[in-house]
């Protein structure tokens, strides 16, 4: 009993720093690099796009996607490596 | 063939196929008409999911809020797909674990309390109301513009296809009719953008296309904008802003947070058969989502662009260097019979001037040019999308397509929304609270008529749209954010958060966003009743009532804990679901017992 207590409280602390890191990633590209930097990053730019605005209007939404599957595929293997997949 | 007979044949065609599947897809039990019956594929119930969520707001006015606000306007492109990364790592494993019906049964059984519970659903059909009336104005205006009916007639025959698809098949029906509907939306969306980024930069990915120089290569096209829009005294394209960075900030924050609170979103997660595939299906509705949020940074740029030089042909200030109006093309004549656009010849000269006659250095050198102020008096942003295609110059399919598509929009969402209020009235308040006895056979014919019930009512709010309708979107968002998101999320995340403390959470967080809300636009949104006299806009920390619900959020996360702190932790059982919810080992297919 004792054993699968320590089990889910790993699982679910290994969850919570997945989950810290993902959403820190969140906050950066729409936050920092989309609003709070955007002027400083506006000084670059690439191909037509000053940088700050290719965040604020594209860029924060691609990460968005990126972050999403990353998370549900790391948190697949680790309810497998915990033996707490559904499967 | 002339434009009304396509848009008939278009939205004819859309129409015939949603009764259809709603005749294949009928709900035999509380599990199908509820939650699908939980076998829906994560892919589909990401579509599903993408039309479900965007309405015909995303459709017709979020174009038009980018055209105007340009780079201020990111706020809603971030915000309306930032919710979804909360939702998936956040919310939509754990409610599926949870594997019940509704939101409010959630937040009864965590709180083990009836009361939590029905406050729940007094938030979940606030917001659900207040929201679809919006569409069902949608669905009137869409009707009345292309199919040359009046507003009633387009509004009845919506009605009569939601109540048909959504009442026989429940979430079922909605489902596959949903994801129909996207594919009709996204096409509509996506085809006519590549038109116009091909005819502009000659680039036909749009996403690129603004990112391109122009098809003479003579600048990138942001460029171009930037400098014509601020030749007649508009604030520059890519760098102007919404309030300051701190009203972007948090109404970014509010967006994200609501969306991830909106209840006919969240059981959206309820349908797939696992938890693993409740964080993939988040994933597959961003996707969908995103393939018309990055378009639409487009679709604002270049009918921006479009409209700038339609109406200033030639160099500012010479004599004929802009549009005269006897010369002026179809679709300017078409929106000004809707009232949508208006012109005023105050110098004339019967030409059109349209430049910011509120920015006093232009002001000054267009007196110059003997121009006496803007004469664009009125041009409604919700109009850009509609009116893009002729813009453009498009062949009439595609005019007719993107009407098929604004419906299909403004459709998908509604019927959502019902089942959200038909669930929590037939599902929480009846078999929840009033009579736990009732069969499922009784249960599901009450849902049906609650369903009904609620067509009914939006459809009567939608022919007489109260005059408060423009501002409840604020609420819609607001409750979602203030109320729905913290308890859900405190549930999962907080072992130790207490029934008293969610209560006291969801109070404190739904009063201040509605006395923000209502200081700026009265009571009830009566205009004159600001119980405090006039404090000035946006008083505090230069924040706008639409984008107060952060704050709500977090003054329900700060009296929630502080309440927990001080009050009985919740029983040994709660704690126990708790831990029982946070790994998916053991989750069966969702049921309502």
């Amino acid at each position: 009993m004792s054993d699968s207590n320590g089990n889910a409280a790993a699982y679910w602390s290994a969850n919570l720093r997945l989950l810290t890191m993902c959403l820190v990633v969140w906050a950066i590209v729409s936050y920092g690099f989309g609003i709070l930097l955007v002027e400083p990053l506006n000084a670059i730019q690439i191909g037509g796009y000053k940088l700050g605005f290719w965040f604020a209007q594209q860029g924060s939404i691609y990460t968005f996607l990126v972050l999403v599957f990353f998370y549900a595929a790391r948190m697949n293997s680790l309810d497998r490596e915990f033996g707490v997949s559904e499967d | 063939m002339d434009l009304q007979t396509l848009s008939y044949i278009f939205v004819g065609a859309t129409f015939a196929l949603y009764l259809g599947i709603a005749f294949w897809a009928r709900a035999g039990s509380t599990g199908e008409f509820y939650v699908a019956g939980g076998g829906i594929h994560p892919v589909a119930n990401g579509m599903a999911t993408a039309a479900d969520w965007m309405s015909a707001a995303s459709f017709i006015s979020m174009a038009g809020l980018i055209a105007f606000n340009g780079y201020g306007a990111s706020v809603f492109l971030m915000g309306w797909t930032g919710g979804y990364v909360l939702l998936a790592m956040l919310l939509a494993p754990y409610l599926r674990k949870f594997g019940k019906f509704t939101v409010p049964e959630f937040i009864g059984d965590r709180y083990y309390s009836q009361t939590a519970r029905i406050v729940a659903v007094v938030c979940l059909i606030l917001a659900s109301i207040t929201y679809v009336i919006g569409q069902m104005k949608g669905v009137g205006v869409a009707f009345s513009r292309f199919l040359e009916t009046s507003y009633e007639a387009g509004l009845f025959v919506g009605m009569t296809i939601v109540f048909f698809y959504a009442v026989l098949g429940g979430m079922k029906g909605i489902t596959y009719t949903q994801i129909a509907q996207y594919c009709v939306l996204i096409c509509a969306y996506t085809v006519p953008a590549v038109f116009i980024s091909m005819n502009i930069t000659g680039n036909p990915l749009p996403q690129l296309g603004l990112g391109s120089s122009l098809a003479d290569g003579s600048m990138t096209m942001l460029d171009k904008l930037d400098m014509v829009v601020t030749d007649l005294g508009f604030k520059e394209y890519t760098t102007q802003k919404l309030g300051g960075t701190l009203n972007m900030f948090v109404y970014t924050l509010s967006l994200m947070i609501g969306t991830a609170g909106l209840p006919h979103v969240i059981v959206r997660f309820f349908t797939v058969p696992k938890v693993k595939d409740a964080r993939a299906s988040a994933g597959w509705a961003l996707v969908f989502i995103a393939l018309l949020y990055t378009v639409a940074p487009a679709v604002g740029a270049m009918a921006r662009l479009n409209l700038m030089e339609t109406i200033q042909p030639g160099p500012i200030g010479a004599p004929d260097g802009n549009l005269v109006y006897e010369e002026r093309p179809q679709w300017f004549k078409n929106w000004e019979a809707t009232g949508l656009l208006t012109f005023e010849d105050k110098n004339g000269d019967g030409r059109i001037q349209y430049y910011n006659d509120k920015n006093p250095e232009f002001a000054a050198k267009a007196e110059s040019f003997g121009w006496q102020g803007n004469e664009m008096v009125q041009v409604d942003r919700d109009i850009m999308v509609l009116a893009n295609p002729e813009i453009a110059q498009l062949p009439n399919w595609v005019i007719a397509l993107v009407a098929a598509g604004g419906l299909a929009a403004a459709l998908s969402t509604a019927a959502g929304l019902l089942l959200a209020i038909s669930s929590a009235i037939s599902h929480d308040l009846l078999k929840g609270v009033f009579m736990p006895e009732i069969s499922e056979k009784a249960e599901l014919n009450a849902g049906r008529i609650a369903m009904a019930g609620a067509i009914a009512a939006a459809g009567y709010l939608g022919l007489h749209p109260p005059g408060f309708a423009a501002g409840t979107v604020a609420i819609a968002f607001g409750l979602a954010a203030s109320s729905i998101f913290p308890a859900l999320m405190m549930g999962i995340f907080n072992k130790k958060m207490n029934s008293q403390g969610a209560i006291a959470g969801m109070a404190a967080g739904i009063g201040v966003t509605m006395l923000y809300v209502f200081q700026h636009k009265g009571i009830l949104f009566i205009p004159g009743t600001s119980f405090l006299g006039d404090m000035g806009a946006n008083w505090f920390f230069g924040i706008s009532p639409n984008a107060f619900g952060a704050i709500g959020a977090l003054v329900n996360f700060g009296v929630a804990t502080m309440v927990a702190k001080v009050t009985a932790p919740p029983p040994e059982h709660i704690q126990h679901l708790v831990e029982d919810i946070r790994v998916p080992k053991g989750a069966g297919g969702a049921t309502g017992h």
